[in-house]
């Protein structure tokens, strides 16, 4: 991160950076359609200033597959875990940081670590199910990421 | 009518992802919001903190003096009424004359940025006299001294009443063997889609405006864009990005959406308007509040002689398509049973509070909570198992009601069936443990509104239009609005099934006014039915054209021809055929591009008297949901660890997205019974965030087993009917019975939050009742 702008991270990157993959759901941190990674954790960027991240690494949905869909994208797909799809680049990211740090995570692991990411749509159970695919994929060596 | 594809269909019952999910995952789908113009200014709404106040004067010279200010508008510049109902045109795109709730519109600002829009906003100097407020509807029923709109009926604030009788409502009283009362009162409910509202506008130095907006309806706001800004339709050009789900609250024209155009006609300039959650949650158009009193009648055996109901429905600031819903929640009770007689008495009234709408299963879900609650004490009353009384009751197939709905295919007996057998139902309802329960909950649907909002009766409900080029892709443009619900996708698989195409080769373009035919978009449930029908009709058109096309190739008459896979063959003898671009390009050489159209229009229906068309459908969905609970009898917390959905949609023409829509429809319906709720200290909204308005999580839902048990529905395209809203109606009584089936209380208000739950095993202690030995 160079960025020296007074703005949310979540604007730095859709207005100034063009990166329209991470959503503005809310605003106040509650659905967590903006969720990027930073270093590594999920963050959501609405509610940080781009400053205050200099020197840091921000990963965000569009930097998630350099080749092809990684494991989780691939499993959302297949599962059909999403309709409207306004929720799913933060939910792939929530489940690419849950499953780089539980390589087996149970299912209340998932709902846990799912639970700030609100979907409207497709009442969260295929969600689980991807996530459970993506981590068999993984584990099988079939599919890039988390 | 031309024969389609034979069964077994490839593509069609199947599960077939959605076209546009690599985009989807990957973060390239492209929203409203995404869409970034060149010299782009931001818009910016001032909203009333007045719920009611007459407005003297609006001061906005410190507002335009203020450098990178480009625009402030108020109410006089664009005072046409308007409102999604024509009949029912009491909006304006920004405050004329006084403001109705606190959220609406007095000023807009456009600015070059967001910051200079906001202090913009702060220079606007409004000078009100406040006026009563008229929060609760009961008010308004009578005389008040300033009614919300010269429109109300007679000085009260009642926008719509509704008075309808079928039969002899007393005389089946007066012999009726089991009667049963229940009062449901119901909070209002919204949306909560994730995607705020957007819209995006841009006015060309050719005389033409550009409206890009998170729109479930685009048609509609093609016209109301027109009739407000005084532009001709042609000069007009709606396109509608990918949509975050819109549940009924993308359906109306919305002010936003007017202002957001006319601040682009203002400046020259695209504008962008995007609404914060507050502002979503202002604007509203949700699930009306409600109370329904209903009194229901049976003879000794159970069956039902009469319902009685009357309603008074919070409609909030404006009409909306209040209308609608005056007559819904009274005619959407005939269903799944047959009531041979009815009387209705629906107010709607309006208050000083954000305005009421369309939310997913419009209409339908409060009233059927309400007869399905009653059922369930009148089962327990005369002493029969719940769905012994459902299904004495049912509608039978090719039936009509009383007041005169044409019910075609129902396997409403065979959904009680699929959901008693696999719920184990036998073996649990009354005998599981205290604090453990399971109930049932049915309901029915319009799979698609018969009658159009805007009644020209002479156009088609959809139209859909396929172009074939050298290159053998097929491309379709129909104005049919893909709001996650997966139309696109259903939309390119009857394509590709009538053509025998992979479904690669099918390309449904984005919904673009001036490319795409008139569909009326995705409300009342009609898009599966109704383009499904004009895209069906549109690939049939197609095909006849390459089987010409193969038959002048192969020297066989186009009769004896037939589609298979990317090919045209002779259907005695398949070694003889050509493939599929071989026959497009034999189609092709008389003249050029190959193209084909296809529409749906529905047949007049219903009686002859007034309000006979409001509930007619073409064919209608049904369900019957079981649940099960579990009560934590000392915090009245309770979860769902289960539910069976069984459901009559017709065929399944996408297992993946009718599931989802079934999946989807439980979370929705699951909210407003758990904890969802408007919640206001008079007019005021007291909870318009994501926070405070709480939708269910991850934690909260149950596992859905989804018993799909419908046949083909003999209008419906390849046999189908709706699956996006009737799969919503069945869980919220099928959790309250549930309820009672653990704790043997009754809960007839909603959302049943854990402190109700607590004082109603407080009161049935009280009153000395004991349940299954506690």
């Amino acid at each position: 991160m160079r960025s020296t702008a007074e703005r949310s991270l979540l604007d730095c990157l859709r207005i100034e950076l063009g990166l329209t993959g991470t959503k503005y759901g809310c605003g106040e941190g509650d659905c967590g359609a903006c969720s990027v990674l930073v270093d590594g954790q999920v963050v959501r960027s609405c509610q940080v200033r781009a400053r205050e991240l200099r020197g840091r690494s921000v990963v965000t949905i569009e930097g998630l597959a350099r080749d092809g869909l990684t494991a989780i994208q691939q499993a959302f797909l297949e599962a059909g875990s999403f309709q409207c799809g306004f929720c799913t680049p933060g939910m792939v990211v929530g489940a690419t940081a849950l499953l780089a740090r539980t390589r087996r995570p149970s299912d209340d692991e998932i709902r846990a670590a799912l639970d700030g990411h609100l979907c409207r749509c497709c009442g969260y159970g295929r969600i689980l199910t991807a996530v459970r695919r993506a981590a068999d994929l993984l584990e099988q060596g079939r599919g890039s990421g988390p | 009518m031309a024969s389609g594809p034979e069964e077994p269909y490839r593509l069609l019952g199947g599960r077939i992802p959605y076209v546009e999910g690599p985009l989807k995952v990957t973060g390239r789908a492209e929203y409203t919001d995404d869409i970034q113009r060149p010299g782009q200014l931001v818009g910016r709404l001032l909203r009333s903190p007045w719920a009611h106040a007459r407005l003297r004067a609006i001061d906005t010279r410190a507002a335009r003096a203020l450098p990178g200010v480009l625009a402030v508008l108020t109410g006089e510049r664009y005072p046409v009424p308007f409102g999604v109902l024509p009949i029912t045109h009491d909006e304006t795109a920004l405050a004329v004359g006084k403001t109705r709730y606190q959220g609406d519109i007095v000023a807009a600002v456009a600015a070059v940025d967001e910051l200079t829009a906001e202090r913009a906003l702060a220079l606007i100097k409004v000078d009100v006299e406040p006026l009563e407020e008229y929060p609760d509807p009961q008010t308004g029923l009578g005389k008040v001294a300033e009614p919300i709109h010269a429109r109300g009926l007679a000085g009260t604030n009642v926008q719509k009443e509704v008075v309808q009788q079928f039969g002899d409502v007393d005389a089946a009283f007066a012999r009726a063997a089991h009667t049963v009362r229940v009062r449901g009162t119901f909070s209002g409910v919204t949306h909560a889609f994730t995607e705020p509202l957007v819209t995006v506008a841009e006015a060309t130095p050719d005389g033409r405006l550009t409206v890009w907006s998170a729109t479930q309806v685009p048609h509609y706001l093609h016209r109301t864009l027109s009739e407000v800004l005084g532009l001709p339709m042609h000069r007009i050009r709606v396109i509608k990005p990918e949509v975050g789900g819109g549940f009924g609250g993308k359906s109306d024209p919305l002010p936003h959406e007017i202002v957001c155009a006319a601040l682009a006609l203002e400046t020259g300039r695209p504008v962008k308007m995007l609404l914060d959650r507050e502002d979503v949650f202002l604007t509203n158009h949700g699930r009306h509040p409600t109370q329904n009193d209903l009194r229901v009648a049976t003879d000794a055996e159970g069956k039902i002689l009469a319902y009685d109901l009357s309603a008074v429905i919070d409609g909030g600031a404006w009409s909306s398509f209040g209308t609608v819903t005056t007559y819904y929640n009274g005619v959407l009770a005939m269903g799944p049973y047959r009531v041979p007689n009815f009387r209705y008495r629906g107010r709607r009234v309006y208050t000083t509070k954000p305005p009421s709408g369309a939310m997913r299963a419009h209409g339908g879900t409060n009233v059927r909570y309400t007869v399905e609650v009653a059922l369930d004490r009148l089962a327990e009353e005369i002493g029969i198992d719940p769905f012994e009384l459902r299904s004495r009751n049912a509608l039978p197939p090719h039936s009509t009601t009383v007041n005169e709905f044409r019910i075609t295919s129902t396997s409403f007996v065979a959904c009680l069936d699929a959901a008693r057998a696999k719920s184990g139902w036998d073996g649990k309802f009354r005998q599981l443990p205290y604090g453990r329960g399971v109930g049932l909950g049915c309901g029915f649907y319009i799979s698609g509104s018969n009658s159009p909002i805007h009644f020209t009766p002479k156009m088609p409900q959809s139209t859909v239009h396929l172009k074939v080029d050298m290159d053998g892709g097929i491309a379709v443009h129909s104005m049919q609005a893909d709001i996650g619900q997966g139309s696109n996708t259903l939309l390119a698989a009857i394509v590709a099934e009538v053509l025998g195409v992979d479904l690669e080769r099918v390309h449904v373009q984005r919904v673009d006014s001036d490319v795409s035919p008139v569909d009326l978009g995705s409300y009342s449930s009609r898009v599966t039915f109704m383009m499904g029908n004009a895209a069906r009709s549109a690939a049939l058109d197609l095909r006849a054209k390459l089987l010409e096309g193969a038959s002048r190739l192969l020297g066989l008459p186009a009769e004896e021809l037939r589609v298979a896979h990317e090919r045209v063959e002779r259907a005695a003898d398949p070694s003889r055929g050509v493939s599929f671009l071989e026959a497009v390009h034999a189609a092709m050489e008389e003249t050029g591009a190959l193209s084909a159209s296809g529409s749906f229009q529905t047949k007049p229906l219903g009686g002859k008297f007034k309000g006979a068309r409001a509930g007619t459908a073409p064919a209608y969905s049904f369900a019957a949901y079981v649940a099960e609970v579990e009560v934590d009898t000392d915090t009245g917390e309770y979860r769902v660890p289960k539910v069976w959905a069984a459901f009559d949609c017709g065929r399944p023409l996408n297992r993946l997205a009718v599931e989802g829509q079934i999946e989807g429809s439980v979370h929705m319906g699951l909210g407003q019974v758990l904890g969802e709720s408007m919640n206001y200290r008079g007019s005021r909204l007291l909870n318009p965030s994501l926070l405070e308005y709480k939708i269910p999580t991850p934690q909260q839902m149950p596992e859905v087993e989804i018993l799909l048990v419908g046949e083909d529905d003999p209008a419906g395209p390849f046999g189908a009917k709706e699956a996006g809203e009737g799969p919503l109606i069945a869980i919220l009584p099928a959790v309250a019975n549930a309820l009672h089936d653990a704790i043997g209380c009754r809960f007839t208000e909603l959302p049943i939050t854990p402190d109700r739950v607590l004082r109603a095993l407080d009161q049935r202690t009280k009153e000395g009742r004991r349940w299954k030995g506690n």
